[in-house]
């Protein structure tokens, strides 16, 4: 498996994945990707675009970097079937750049949240959360301001219908409509959500659930 | 030529930050304030000099970059 991370101004994920991409999905060396580079490396199976505060949150969360000279490399990669996964800003940044629907607003409650919680595995039918029975909770970690996810009601019954939603919050600390933290594209190689899946990998994490989402990453690589 | 932009979010959609500023009023003693709803205000300074094709500009940038249309409305003065 060849992965990337993709690095912003602000970004402060960015380690964190490359550690979780390396030493739990197995892959041979994560190589971060400046942001202002127009293209990504040759043979890449997956892209990570990881959590923080790109350009410092101006104008709108991940709203200048999915106008970034790698955006498109980024874009384009998906479109062709390369998987991507998108984690906290990373996940705005999907939604800014229009590969994922919806929105992510301020919290409901107007606070930064930082704290691990309870999730739901609402599929696995997917390369990201097949490692989970669906219906399984998990704990994830979450550390956001806006991670209240808005979409309209004909995105919510596509994304429901299509069972595109990947994790629901079992208990919705921000506001989010129908307690979404992590939907799916059409297909299904295009994840994003606001928990942090790279945060709890090893022991020292306190917690592990998040392993099982790059082991199966790891399972689908070996496969293609 | 200036151009300014409003960009608020769209009706229907739920403004914590108004909420949260409404509540602080009621706080201070102004009663009566029903409803309170922020956006931002964003200034250009362009070099095109024809009113029309500015404004068309404008609206391109909304589009592209100054609102998400997802959950924001725009409007567009030219002056």
């Amino acid at each position: 498996m060849r992965a990337a991370v993709i690095q912003f101004p602000g970004s402060n994920c960015d380690r964190d994945m490359a550690v979780a991409l390396n030493q739990v999905a197995g892959n041979e060396k994560t190589q971060i990707v400046w942001h202002k580079e127009t293209s990504l490396p040759d043979g890449l199976d997956m892209v990570a675009i990881p959590g923080g505060f790109s350009f410092g949150d101006y104008l709108r969360c991940g709203a200048i970097a999915a106008r970034s000279p790698i955006a498109q490399a980024v874009v384009d990669f998906a479109n062709k079937g390369g998987y991507v996964l998108g984690v906290c800003n990373g996940f705005q940044v999907l939604t800014e750049t229009g590969l994922l629907p919806g929105a992510l607003m301020r919290n409901a409650g107007l606070k930064f949240i930082c704290k691990p919680v309870d999730l739901t595995v609402e599929t696995n039918n997917s390369d990201f959360t097949n490692g989970y029975d669906a219906g399984a909770t998990v704990i994830y970690p979450v550390a956001h301001h806006d991670g209240n996810y808005n979409a309209d009601a004909e995105t919510l019954a596509r994304l429901n219908g299509e069972d595109r939603v990947a994790f629901r919050y079992a208990d919705n600390p921000n506001g989010s409509t129908e307690d979404i933290a992590g939907i799916l594209s059409e297909n299904r190689r295009v994840l994003g959500m606001m928990p942090h899946p790279e945060r709890c990998v090893e022991n020292a994490h306190g917690n592990t659930d998040g392993a099982a989402l790059f082991r199966a990453l790891a399972g689908a690589m070996a496969l293609t | 030529m200036k151009a300014r932009v409003h960009v608020m979010l769209k009706n229907g959609v739920l403004d914590p930050q108004g909420e949260a500023v409404r509540h602080a009023l009621g706080t201070l003693g102004f009663d009566g304030v029903e409803g309170v709803r922020q956006g931002k205000v964003i200034e250009l300074d362009l070099a095109e000099t024809d009113a029309a094709k500015a404004e068309e500009t404008v609206k391109d940038m909304c589009e592209k970059l100054l609102a998400n249309t997802v959950i924001e409305s725009y409007s567009v003065e030219i002056a």
